[in-house]
């Protein structure tokens, strides 16, 4: 208790420390150096999505007539971009399917970090160091040089075209990162603890599950969400492992099957596009803080 | 002292529990990540193809890649993509982190609004670049031309260089949020009355900068750009969705046209030999920023203060 209390009377002294000298700028400086600026770049960041909320229900005649009507607006919205995605074409079953690996993927990469990192915090046995180091550096490998060998593996094992393969792929992305963020999370917890629970004749499981774990929730809602985030946004293993239709994820079912000769394609493949982000910012609207603190942490650690 | 059976042994000693414990992770990292990167490695020797395993055949196929001049291209392209890319990246980065960093109304939204570029599945940006881009009705040419600034549309896609800059610029719009936003995480743990001081010395803004937040600010700034670069350089999602590198072959890079030799036209061998060199450019870059710019007192996060 009085530990929150502290901590917000040490953020409400930074906050005005940080205010600390703005009071020095007047009002016009500051709309030059800081407003105009921010506002620009903000601006640009943020217009691509004006531009596919927009065109994703602007009628086709207006998609192409940019003389009668201005392009910067719509006039009558429709949904038949929305509507002929969803019920002309698999779209659902895309979106299913990117859901169900990202998920599937996610768990089994946040139960195999949690073990790993605890044993190189916790248990200390020989070489952990090493294993810690190795582990940050298969973070390091990107998947734009393993695509084409593990396209034979996955051969070999006989899971091509299988969600199943990239539910088992997926975790090489996430296990490097979420272990190091977890490992930090760790780190924090303080050992007396555990040192009671061993006494108290606890094995390594129960303090694991019924210590340490409850204490490094935030931890695992920041590994889960941006884990989830970059399975939705894997596209090179999905693009290569999986052949046939109904089994690919929205990234990759919009690039090969959305896109045709067809002049009027622009209105569903941006519905499309908006429909598969949606989800994803809908979660980080709830969880900024996690997400920025996973993004943070494993730069930082 | 309990005597303990074999099996109580192995649940309660450290290292073995230890190998209990890693057993989930080395299976994903061994079966599908060190695996295959030695695989990578094994084909790029050999002369396999889709379906059909290879027989090794020495360098042939990176004796191949040295006269092919579609390979060089895309070598340069990657280099070009890669250095210009991070340059702007990190200047535009640094510049955003230090606006948000400043006091102002509505921050907390300002800055999670942000990073929503980074959010969205590339994949699906680069779709909405593509409209943006497109030759017939790309709102750029229109505005352009409604200022009466050119007469014909441009053909962003269309022209080698006009499209190596506009998948340049779709790449810095992605990568801008992610260096700002953990800059910026660096930035809020630079103490204020360090900037205090320095103005009652008589430091200008610049040399505030220069003496107070950037020596401070140099090993995250080598973490994240060891990371930008790392992903610019072995990025494919946005080159596939926007051009397929086209036209003419003008936007490969190694990894595109590895995919494109490898799966798409089933030269798994060659494939993996180019998807195998870009491994020295990679080690060079982590090289690089690593040893070029960190510090190693923090490393361990005691001493970032």
């Amino acid at each position: 208790m009085s530990d929150a209390v502290a901590k917000a009377a040490a953020t409400e002294a930074q906050s005005d420390a940080r205010e600390g000298m703005s009071y020095l700028e007047s009002i016009p400086m500051r709309l030059v150096t800081l407003w105009l600026p921010l506002g620009l770049i903000m601006l640009i960041l943020l217009f691509p999505f004006y531009w596919m909320v927009l065109t994703s229900v602007k009628p086709n005649a207006q998609l192409i007539d940019m003389t009668t009507y201005n392009p910067f607006w719509v006039v009558s919205p429709t949904l038949e971009h929305i509507k002929r995605l969803l019920f002309e074409t698999e779209y659902p079953r895309w979106l299913w399917n990117t859901m169900y690996v990202a998920f599937a993927s996610t768990m089994l990469s946040i139960f195999a970090s949690v073990l790993a990192a605890y044993a190189i915090v916790r248990l200390r046995f020989r070489g952990a160091q090493m294993i810690g180091g190795a582990i940050f550096m298969a973070y390091l490998i990107p998947p734009s040089i393993l695509f084409i060998p593990l396209a034979s593996v996955i051969h070999f094992y006989g899971l091509f075209d299988s969600p199943l393969a990239l539910i088992l792929v997926y975790p090489t992305i996430l296990i490097p990162f979420s272990t190091w963020l977890l490992m930090g999370y760790f780190k924090t917890i303080p050992f007396e603890l555990e040192e009671c629970a061993l006494i108290d004749g606890a094995s390594r499981w129960q303090i694991l599950t019924r210590i340490v774990l409850p204490l490094a929730i935030p931890g695992l809602i920041s590994a889960f969400i941006f884990s989830f985030t970059l399975c939705w946004n894997e596209f090179i293993y999905a693009l290569t492992l999986i052949s046939s239709v109904q089994n690919r994820t929205v990234p990759v079912a919009i690039v090969s099957e959305l896109v045709d000769g067809d002049v009027y394609r622009w209105g569903s493949l941006m519905a499309g596009a908006m429909l598969g982000s949606l989800p994803l910012v809908i979660l980080y609207a709830f969880f900024v803080e996690h997400y920025v603190s996973a993004m943070t942490g494993a730069v930082k650690e | 002292m309990k005597e303990l059976t074999p099996w109580g042994r192995l649940m309660v000693n450290r290292n073995w529990l230890a190998i209990w414990f890693m057993l989930p992770a080395a299976f994903f990292l061994l079966m599908f990540l060190a695996w295959p990167l030695i695989l990578g490695v094994w084909l790029s020797f050999t002369d396999a193809r889709l379906a059909r395993p290879g027989v090794f055949i020495g360098l042939e196929n990176y004796e191949w890649l040295l006269d092919d001049s579609v390979f060089w291209l895309s070598v340069f392209n990657t280099l070009l993509y890669t250095i210009v890319a991070s340059i702007v990246k990190f200047a535009v980065g640094l510049y955003l982190a230090l606006l948000l960093n400043r006091h102002m109304p509505f921050k907390a939204i300002i800055r999670s609004v942000v990073l929503i570029p980074f959010i969205v599945p590339t994949v699906l940006s680069a779709i909405a670049f593509w409209w943006i881009y497109d030759s017939q009705f790309s709102i750029i040419s229109w505005s352009l031309k409604q200022m009466g600034l050119i007469n014909q549309n441009i053909n962003f896609l269309g022209d080698g260089n006009w499209a190596r800059g506009s998948l340049i610029f779709a790449n810095i719009w992605r990568g801008v949020p992610f260096v700002a936003i953990t800059l910026l995480a660096g930035l809020q743990t630079v103490s204020p009355s360090l900037y205090e001081a320095a103005t009652l010395d008589g430091a200008s803004a610049w040399q505030r900068f220069r003496y107070v937040t950037y020596p401070l600010l140099t090993p995250i700034i080598a973490v994240v750009m060891t990371f930008s670069v790392l992903f610019t350089f072995t990025d494919f999602q946005l080159i596939w969705a926007m051009t397929r590198g086209g036209p003419a072959n003008a936007t490969h890079l190694m990894a595109t046209l590895s995919y494109s030799r490898g799966i798409l036209s089933g030269q798994l061998g060659e494939g993996a030999a180019i998807a195998t060199s870009m491994i020295p450019f990679l080690l060079a870059a982590i090289m690089f920023s690593w040893f070029g710019l960190q510090r190693r007192k923090w490393q361990h996060g005691e001493n970032n203060e």
